[in-house]
């Protein structure tokens, strides 16, 4: 038991601007259920990346010893045939495939250049009966529920004799009654002997399950703690996770809130078709004029989805609930008529579903309001200069001209044209979502800026955010959203990490 | 010294847009030089004109079909049923052809918007639907000339579209006869226009403090695309003019180009094309520009079918045969993305220009068929390549 099967040192990974692993050293025992935690962009994943060779050897410094045995991993199929396997958040099954197909797919049985489907069949049945999983092999997977799909990747994993089975975040998606099973085989594989290491946001799976924590915070490791003596406690956990001071990165500003409520949602649900489950139940929430409300909460929480349903639900969820702008009920069919209302959406991700790419600085600024620059449907082009340049001033986007490709500016000065085409029209409620993710320090604090600035004339702003000193520095009033419930409602002189992330780990 | 090294910088950075064009003139040229000036003349260049509007209005509308990254293979087959529903209302139903030819229309409008809903309503790949449609016009082609065969139209105004031109000038037959007068005289008009217009756009972009050509070379591009108008209409001038195929032609290029580069619609259309999550988050309905850029695919269909029929006098029942998949070449030739949110539509006019100036000129050279279709095939191929590698350049 005490024989380290991994040990990973001094681990150092950086990306251009940051250093996402700053000399981490991490040991795992032989047959032990070894938990990782840390906040969003601690440096979790990435560790596993490095670890499991999506980061080939090479990218980054130190060493990692599996079995007692030096490991260069060029790619995942190495680390695989080590008897390393990862199983991801999301999950890499074939949907249309069978359940033996996807247990042995990459890894067939062949009796020669055929595949020997009754040998697989057999075998397939056999893992899955070691993961407590009574389905029939044959079954499709896309038949199959999230709990149960999960099963089949860890039967995938057990095909192949996994030495070290990591899992990442893998009870997220999960309701209460499949991630106590899934808990539960994970205890009972220990006893077989496989090594587990958990990535997991809910600290109190992790204190049930774990032998040992270890505790990730800015590509640091700040310790590891021995869980088996019941003395690794929640509060500990949370503060060693968000134990940082805030440094003072967040511009100054006069709150001066109004009583006016602008904007009110309640008894706001909705229904996924495509999963077949729930994602938000029964939320209910108030923006006043000028203030910047966050919304905190872990990833996959379910804020995002909250958001676009608001947002004229271009995702086509089932909703149920009411929406009120100005005191007047409003029911908003298509993204349009969000705009119409002075509702705008700023994107988490502005180049997959926020930018034109390949479009210049002043048509992405100008698509969102073409009615304001044309005549008889014919588009000023004069006038659309003049939008666009004054824009690009007042947001400072740095760029040669107006006339560059999005896809040639910086993370940063995209973001800006993703906040100005939403400000084109003119919103009396902005929401941004992730305003800073993947833009360096001095972005982020003109994105704070012009944030200021904005709520200072009026504007209502509801940041979303999985940075805690980020929602902490900005916000007015913080809203904590867990599994697609609103758990808690804290004003900014009551918010701390430690109360915002016991609440969105509810 | 310095002008042929503007030339050269100039050419380098537009290379992507002046490539067609140069290829043409390239393939023009080598036709002149085989075909010892045949291929250039006068009646020829009238000739292959027209046999390009039918592809080229098909190609028009291909071009936004395929800018927001969808397909449309129905619309050679149904061309050529609907040139075949205006070929039985004039001949059997005496329908007076100004009911004919929007009606006609309208029916093209109708067939697009059905591929529209199957593709934005439904969700069917646009790919299949429009394969569906393929068969089901092919079918219904056959269906409505079983009875008779190939339907003559006995319409003259109709014929005309495909086969007449433009009159000329009364009461000067005896000023240089044998050329269409007329024809000079909007050849004459158009350059006067064009320069001027390109002038002041000059002055607006200085004005702006935009980058603008250095002034050898905009004096240059003036001239040269001056001389090229001026050319094109003497050369149809010394035949009989311009053919109302060739009016008609130009009028759909001009109203969809400056559709898709001057106005709301335009912009949303390649804001679709570009990334259509981005598109729908920014208020734009994708569905709904699914259903116009189809529509109005119907529509040109008909005018094809419209075109075709009224060119043979008759509706035939292989009618459209092929037209999508040279409409789809063009489109390409003319530098369309398939990634979707780039193209413009005088470029695909340029391509079906090429394409066609391919089958006239090796039907000139009497090149046996089975090498012409693999020319074709190789031109296609070096266009995309060529499209390829220029964007990678960009970056």
């Amino acid at each position: 038991m005490n024989t380290p099967i991994l040990e990973m040192k001094n681990i150092t990974k950086e990306f251009p601007g940051v250093k996402a692993l700053d000399n981490v050293s991490f040991q795992v025992k032989q047959g032990e259920i070894h938990c990782l935690v840390g906040e969003n962009g601690a440096g979790k994943s990435t560790l596993m990346k490095v670890l499991s060779g999506v980061y080939p050897y090479g990218s980054f410094s130190g060493e990692i010893f599996f079995e007692g045995e030096l490991k260069k991993f060029y790619g995942p199929l190495s680390s695989e045939q080590a008897g390393i396997a990862i199983i991801y958040q999301e999950l890499a099954l074939v949907p249309e495939m069978t359940v033996f197909e996807n247990i042995f797919l990459g890894n067939e049985i062949k009796s020669g250049l055929v595949i020997n489907w009754n040998e697989t069949i057999q075998q397939a049945a056999d893992v899955l009966k070691k993961v407590g999983l009574s389905v029939n092999p044959s079954t499709k997977v896309k038949e199959l529920g999230v709990g149960k799909q999960q099963l089949v990747e860890i039967a995938k994993a057990l095909s192949r004799n996994v030495k070290l089975l990591i899992l990442d975040e893998p009870t997220s998606a999960l309701n209460e009654g499949d991630s106590e099973n899934l808990l539960n085989l994970l205890l009972g594989l220990k006893h077989q002997g496989v090594t587990c290491i958990l990535i997991s946001h809910k600290l109190k799976e992790v204190i049930k399950i774990a032998d040992t924590v270890t505790v990730l915070r800015d590509g640091k490791t700040i310790c590891t703690l021995d869980a088996t003596n019941g003395e690794v406690k929640e509060n500990l956990l949370i503060k060693y996770m968000v134990g940082r001071e805030i440094n003072n990165i967040y511009p100054q500003r006069d709150r001066k809130i109004s009583d006016e409520v602008i904007m009110e949602v309640k008894n706001w649900s909705a229904y996924n078709p495509l999963v077949g489950r729930d994602i938000l139940k029964d939320i209910n929430f108030k923006i006043k004029k000028g203030e910047i409300v966050g919304f905190a909460g872990l990833m996959g929480s379910g804020r995002t989805e909250l958001a676009k349903s608001i947002y004229g639900n271009p995702d086509g969820f089932n909703t149920k609930g009411e929406i009120f702008i100005k005191g007047k009920k409003v029911h908003f069919k298509h993204t349009s008529e969000a705009l119409k209302h002075g509702v705008a959406y700023v994107t988490e991700d502005r180049k997959r579903d926020g930018l034109i790419l390949i479009q210049d600085v002043k048509s992405n600024i100008t698509l969102t309001n073409l009615k304001e620059i044309s005549k008889r449907g014919i588009v000023n082009v004069i006038d659309e200069i003049h939008v666009a340049t004054e824009y690009k001033e007042s947001l400072n986007i740095k760029t040669p001209s107006i006339e560059q490709k999005v896809m040639n500016l910086s993370g940063g000065n995209q973001q800006k044209v993703s906040v100005a085409k939403n400000l084109f029209i003119h919103p009396d409620v902005l929401i941004l979502d992730e305003p800073t993710r993947g833009i360096d320090v001095g972005a982020k604090f003109e994105i704070y800026t012009i944030m200021n600035a904005l709520v200072a004339k009026g504007m209502s702003i509801i940041m979303i955010s999985s940075e805690l000193p980020e929602v902490l520095g900005m916000s007015d009033r913080v809203y904590v959203v867990s599994s697609g419930r609103i758990t808690g409602e804290l004003s900014i002189t009551e918010a701390t990490q430690e109360k915002i992330m016991e609440l969105a780990t509810d | 010294m310095s002008f042929a090294k503007d030339l050269q910088k100039v050419l380098r950075a537009n290379i992507r847009e002046y490539g067609m064009y140069i290829a043409l003139f390239v393939i023009m040229a080598i036709f002149t030089i085989t075909t010892e000036g045949v291929f250039m003349s006068s009646r020829n260049i009238v000739n292959l004109l027209n046999q390009t509007g039918y592809i080229a209005v098909l190609a028009v509308g291909m071009t936004l079909v395929i800018i927001i990254r969808h397909i449309d293979l129905s619309v050679g087959f149904l061309a050529g049923f609907l040139g075949a529903c205006a070929a039985i209302m004039l001949a059997f139903w005496h329908w007076p052809v100004y009911i004919v030819l929007p009606a006609t229309l309208v029916l093209g409008i109708f067939a697009g918007l059905l591929t529209g809903t199957l593709v934005a309503k439904l969700g069917i790949p646009s790919f299949v639907a429009s394969l569906g449609g393929w068969l089901i016009y092919r079918g219904a082609i056959l269906l409505v000339t079983m009875g008779t065969g190939t339907i003559i139209i006995p319409d003259a105004v109709f014929n005309a579209i495909g086969n007449g031109f433009i009159p000329d000038i009364p009461g000067m037959e005896a000023f240089l006869p044998g050329i269409h007068k007329f024809t000079l005289l909007i050849g004459l008009l158009t350059i006067i226009l064009f320069v001027l217009n390109t002038i002041r756009n000059r002055k607006k972009q200085e004005s702006y403090r935009f980058e603008v050509l250095p002034m050898n070379m905009f004096i240059m591009q003036l001239v040269f695309i001056s001389v090229v108008i001026g050319y094109i209409t003497w050369v149809l001038a010394g035949y009989r003019g311009i053919s109302w195929t060739l009016v008609v032609v130009l009028v759909v290029v001009l109203v969809y180009d400056f559709i898709a580069s001057k106005t709301v619609l335009g912009r949303h259309i390649y804001a679709v094309g570009g990334n259509p999550e981005a598109a729908e988050l920014s208020g734009i309905s994708v569905n709904k520009i699914v259903y116009v850029v189809f529509g109005s695919m119907g529509m040109l269909s008909a005018l094809s079918g419209i075109l075709f029929a009224s060119r043979l006098q008759s509706a035939t029942t292989t009618a459209g045969s092929l037209f999508e998949l040279d409409a789809i070449a063009a489109a390409y030739v003319g530098g369309v993305s398939a990634a979707g949110g780039v193209g413009k539509v005088v470029g695909s006019l340029i391509g079906a220009l090429v394409m066609m100036s391919l089958s006239s000129g090796m039907n000139l050279m009497s090149i046996d068929i089975s090498l012409q279709y693999i020319v074709r095939g190789a031109v296609l191929a070096a266009a995309v390549i060529f499209d390829v590698a220029t964007r990678k350049q960009r970056k």
